[in-house]
């Protein structure tokens, strides 16, 4: 498991019914994409989140495939519908079989 | 070994040929494409690719991209040692489709954003970024 992995989301605690809100993640990864040497000069094996999900009551809002090309601490930010109060789940999927996720409640007001 | 004229006619039209290959889209960014369309035509219009003109630093580069009515987005940097980026898949719950993230960049090239829309037609945009330090560990 790669460690010090953390992850931090914002997402508005209230929302109307239906509105679009935004929301930003960021998590603390390495993403080390496999291109790099080390000393001796032998190639560094590639270490990355390999794929993001956020879904909103068992419902996807969005599911990225990413590649090394994603720079460490991968930011995302995308718009979300709110239809009713719930709960946002955000995972994130490592290579090395890890998975991190976290969770934020919205509630309509 | 001597060479006849007919090969070294046949050496030079090679090496020529050579040098006319286009260098910015690489043989792999294409095939990706191929993939991602299954060898459908590719629109232009309806996709917004927001890339910064220069980059400073290769290892982040910020972009966002946005294609109203998209299934999905897939992000290419052709001048990658692999081109992939990134693909967006949208869900139900989708305010609307974009997103925006940073990326890394080996120099400067292409970035490419290929949508594939609801009606299973596909859009691309691109955008030159120049790089001054590039960001895969080079």
């Amino acid at each position: 498991m790669a460690s010090g992995v953390k992850p931090r989301v914002k997402v508005p605690k209230k929302a109307a019914a239906g509105e679009a809100i935004t929301i930003k993640t960021l998590i603390s990864h390495k993403m080390e994409s496999g291109q790099r040497k080390d000393k001796e000069g032998n190639l560094i094996p590639r270490s990355i989140i390999n794929r993001f999900t956020c879904e909103f009551n068992g419902q996807s809002v969005v599911d990225v495939k990413m590649e090394s090309a994603i720079s460490t601490n991968p930011y995302f930010q995308f718009e979300a519908t709110v239809p009713e109060a719930g709960d946002f789940v955000f995972t994130w999927y490592d290579d090395d079989g890890s998975v991190y996720d976290t969770k934020k409640s919205v509630k309509i007001g | 070994m001597d060479f006849s004229r007919r090969d070294t006619l046949g050496l030079a039209l090679g090496a020529a040929a050579l040098t006319v290959l286009p260098f910015r889209v690489s043989a792999s960014s294409d095939a990706a494409i191929e993939e991602f369309t299954g060898g459908a035509a590719v629109g232009e219009g309806g996709i917004t690719l927001t890339a910064p003109e220069i980059a400073e630093n290769g290892n982040t580069v910020p972009i966002e991209v946005s294609a109203p009515g998209a299934v999905s987005i897939m992000v290419l940097a052709a001048g990658n040692p692999t081109p992939g980026v990134a693909t967006f898949n949208f869900g139900p719950l989708a305010a609307s489709q974009a997103a925006a993230t940073r990326i890394r960049l080996a120099g400067t090239q292409d970035v490419i954003a290929l949508a594939k829309m609801a009606d299973g037609s596909f859009v691309k945009a691109s955008s030159t970024v120049k790089v001054t330090i590039g960001g895969c560990g080079g």
